[in-house]
């Protein structure tokens, strides 16, 4: 236990920052598995084992071998396929997803950060009212309405990300507009305007980022329930979620077709949380300590 | 006989607490009141008060960085306050802030050339390649090299970065300088170093100092003029001379009995 | 049996840039109701050497040299046994009186903490103390002002606090670490005056941490000056005063502004910066920014020589330096 405090001025946390993120174990685990996930979708692009929306019933339910790696799914296609193209219907509706509620919600959050008074009160209200509901019943509740698809999955969630963002922005917005050099900066003239731009944002980007990984693994799981249910990404599009969906009444005579999305989102998602947890370690000002 | 630099005509400001009570009035805290007094140019004035005497609010008002509750503040003669905002922003041009703290007065994210020049940008008008000019010049005036323009804060030690803000506070030339304990935070060798700087800046530059400190002696050292506040009011003004040998406010006194002379008791002066 | 004897104290920290000797054989010895100022800027060490003395230094820290306490070693003393002389033999008050006092407990629960953990007295019996405490650190009303929360006080009255609490269990020794630079000077006024006060009530021994040279020329009897890690002068407080001896005592003395002084008149000033801990170049820390520097300043860390009665200064160039002085006043 130590109470020794060397007086140092803190570096702007993103100097030394690979050197630091690297050196994290986190941050590399959860990095790694990332960035497999990212590669999954990718090679999707270009190239899969088979055709996953080729239905061959014929070889309907196999094992693993040689031609199907992973075996086939009920209606015949192969797993590996359905698991790479499925990868890109998470990435999609997570970077998507989260980008609306990372743009909209923070520009509220700023918005109310620098307005103060009546402004602040109202979006934060608004934001604790959209806090009330459910995720996934706000999201059902917008596809039964809408209609099922991607689309509206993706949309669901954004909105869904909205509150948090506009929330965890206000909050360190509102530090940032107590510090010294943003009063030198209106003892210059500088509007609230100028001042967000150039002073508040750059200083609480850390803050999002790690809030946007954290938020883009909830998104993943999140489409992964709407499609179990059947109102997110619809058929013949591959998505994880149906994939378990469909495996379900299959249990106990083809387990592993359960297994493998299951296995996909636990690793997805973990890697995302990993990842996050490790930014916001090398993020963290009082780790970052240089003269 | 033209307008003093800046005429402060009984100030005050009362801020309003948030509820305590259902019923009843909200509590008000009295930060200043009434406070008067004027700056020529050329004649630094150094005011001096402890936590809660209102010097800080003193200093958000002369920058109209707040609004009085009543009273006025006139910068050659115009009412700051009731400016409207363009012509006040052109207005700041000619006063500028040095702030307490060298750590937090500088937005870490932002190189010195930035900091430097956002006077100036705030200002608008000057192209790019003049700022850069502006602010090298700047640097240099307070003892920086023009190479220290591409560095970030954390890469300079506690008095350079003071030099930094004060290089800030001079691009844009002002006439009256407001700087609010800006040696406080700083080491004594270091405080030295920036007070020279100070006292050079004021020769070189013509540059009026609005000082606000606690410390008798930084202020001695700069000052013309002293005025002592205290609990929202001020109680004494003169000359540092005066007021240092022969006060006659009882709070004067006290606040320069309380200072610990560097001289031990019952010992010889240092030869 | 001398209360603290400190021997050739040495201390290096990790830091992200290296090992940094945070401390260089620091000796001193402190009797019962003596008093100790330790002076200099930041980055010199003194706090780290009082940290030392509560073993109070990060887990990856390495200390050389003796601490004794009543003669017994401190040094590579196990936890346990350094939280029984905390509180208890060695009471320390700190310089924020705002963040040293736990915001969500009463003032009469803190205070009343050590006596509890070391006396094992009951909870009724430590709050007469502690009433008692805080009536003999002048807070007001004390018997129901006991139940109020920090944020109730004021700064000056949140240090007197802190004092009530390093002095419950009757320590021998007090360290205080810049307890006055936080609050305004009226207050710290009083705040130095109760300290004396219950220093020489209390016979205890006392370590005053200060960077302002009035406030240690007040306060105790005896100082060390610091530099770079090292005791660069000690002695009487009044000899050193009165006779600086090392270059950088003398650039101290000479950068303070004085009050009723000249004005207009330029501050000595000493040139550079402090160099970081991590960076200290072998021989003297103060070669190079000082301007009696010679290239053997640069080789090894100089000794301590004698200038006066009880009076030391860590200079291979006294000579030089005291030959200017006297040009000087001629």
């Amino acid at each position: 236990m130590s109470a020794v405090q060397l007086p140092v001025a803190t570096p702007p946390v993103t100097q030394g920052f690979w050197r630091r993120a690297l050196r994290n174990h986190s941050f590399v685990l959860g990095g790694l598995l990332t960035l497999l996930l990212v590669a999954a979708a990718a090679l999707s692009l270009a190239w899969t084992p088979h055709n996953p929306y080729d239905v061959n019933i014929p070889v309907r339910l196999q094992g693993p071998s040689g031609t199907y790696w992973l075996g086939t799914d009920p209606y015949g296609r192969d797993i590996v396929s359905l698991l790479l193209v499925g990868a890109r219907a998470s990435i999609v509706v997570g970077v998507i997803a989260v980008g609306i509620g990372l743009v909209v919600g923070t520009a509220f959050g700023l918005l109310a950060s620098a307005r103060r008074g009546w402004t602040e009160e109202i979006i934060m209200r608004v934001a604790d009212f959209g806090f009330a509901f459910p995720a996934i019943l706000s999201a059902i509740m917008l596809t039964a309405v809408f209609g099922p698809g991607m689309v509206n999955a993706i949309v669901a969630i954004g909105i869904y990300n909205i509150p948090t963002f506009a929330r965890i922005t206000r909050a360190s917005a509102n530090a940032i507009w107590a510090r010294e050099f943003v009063l030198a900066a209106r003892a210059c003239g500088k509007g609230a305007f100028s001042i967000t731009m150039e002073h508040v944002l750059p200083n609480i980007l850390s803050v999002l980022i790690v809030q946007a990984t954290i938020r883009f693994a909830i998104a993943i799981l999140a489409e992964a329930a709407l499609s179990y249910l059947g109102l997110g990404t619809q058929p013949p599009q591959p998505s994880w979620g149906r994939m378990l969906s469909e495996a379900q009444t299959l249990l106990f005579q083809a387990p592993m077709l359960a297994v493998y999305p299951g296995v996909a989102i636990a690793l997805a998602v973990l890697g995302l949380n990993l990842m996050g947890d490790g930014l916001r370690d090398v993020f963290d000002p009082r780790l970052a300590r240089k003269r | 006989m033209s307008a003093p630099l800046l005429q402060v005509q009984d100030l005050v400001r009362h801020y309003t607490m948030p509820r305590e009570k259902l019923f009843g009035p909200p509590p008000v805290v009295q930060a200043l009141n009434g406070v008067s007094f004027s700056i020529e140019a050329g004649r630094s004035l150094g005011i001096v008060g402890e936590s809660g005497s209102g010097k800080s609010t003193l200093a958000r008002l002369v920058m109209a960085l707040d609004q009085p509750t009543a009273g006025s503040v006139r910068m050659e003669g115009r009412d700051l306050h009731a400016l409207p905002p363009q012509e006040l922003r052109r207005a700041r041009r000619d006063f500028q802030m040095v702030f307490q703290d060298p750590y937090g007065s500088l937005d870490p994210r932002q190189t010195v050339e930035r900091i430097v020049c956002e006077p100036l940008a705030a200002q608008g008008g000057a192209s790019a390649a003049e700022r850069r000019e502006r602010a090298g010049e700047a640097l240099a005036s307070v003892g920086l090299r023009a190479n220290d323009l591409g560095k970030y804060p954390h890469e300079f030690s506690g008095g350079q970065r003071q030099r930094i803000a004060i290089a800030r506070a001079l691009i844009t030339r002002p006439k009256l300088i407001v700087a609010d304990e800006p040696v406080s935070a700083l080491d004594v060798s270091v405080q030295a170093q920036v007070l020279n700087l100070m006292q050079d800046l004021q020769a070189r530059f013509g540059v009026t100092y609005m000082l606000i400190s606690h410390d008798l002696a930084v202020v001695n050292h700069l000052c013309d003029d002293v005025a002592v506040l205290w609990q929202g009011r001020i109680v004494e003004q003169g000359p540092p001379q005066r007021l240092f040998h022969a006060a006659e406010h009882p709070y004067t006194r006290a606040l320069l009995e309380a200072v610990p002379r560097a001289e031990p008791p019952g010992a010889r002066a240092a030869s | 049996m001398a209360l603290l004897e400190v021997r050739n104290l040495d201390v290096t920290l990790q830091t992200q840039r290296g090992p940094a000797r945070a401390v260089r054989d620091v000796s001193f010895t402190l009797e019962r109701g003596q008093t100790l100022g330790l002076v200099g800027e930041s980055g010199c060490g003194k706090s780290i050497t009082a940290m030392s003395l509560m073993g109070l230094l990060p887990e990856n820290a390495k200390v050389g040299g003796s601490i004794k306490l009543e003669g017994r070693e401190i040094v590579g003393l196990p936890e346990r046994q350094l939280c029984e002389l905390r509180g208890d033999r060695i009471g320390m008050i700190f310089q924020e009186p705002m963040t040293a006092l736990n915001p969500v407990h009463t003032v009469g629960r803190q205070v009343a903490e050590p006596l509890r953990l070391h006396r094992g007295l009951s909870a009724a019996a430590a709050r007469k103390e502690a009433i008692a405490l805080l009536d003999r650190v002048g807070i007001p009303d004390a018997a129901r002002r006991i139940d109020a929360y920090p944020h109730q006080f004021s700064g000056g009255q949140r240090q007197r606090i802190t004092i009530a609490m390093a002095l419950a269990c009757g320590p021998d020794l007090l360290i205080a670490d810049e307890p006055t630079t936080a609050l305004d000077v009226t207050i710290q006024r009083q705040i130095l005056e109760l300290i004396r006060g219950l220093v020489a009530e209390r016979g205890m021994a006392l370590i005053l941490i200060s960077h302002d040279l009035g406030v240690v020329a007040q306060n105790v009897a005896r100082m060390m000056v610091m530099y770079g890690g090292e005791v660069v002068e000690d002695g009487p407080t009044a000899e050193v005063f009165a006779n600086p001896s090392h270059p950088y005592t003398l650039g101290l003395f000479g950068a303070r502004p004085r009050l009723g002084g000249p004005r207009g008149g330029r501050l000595t000033t000493i040139p550079g910066t402090v160099p970081e801990l991590v960076d200290l170049p072998p021989g003297c820390p103060f070669a190079g920014r000082c301007r009696f520097t010679i290239p053997e300043c640069h080789v090894t860390q100089p000794p301590p020589f004698a200038v006066g009665p009880g009076q030391h200064a860590r200079c291979i160039r006294l000579d030089a330096v005291a030959a200017e002085k006297v040009q000087v006043a001629a």
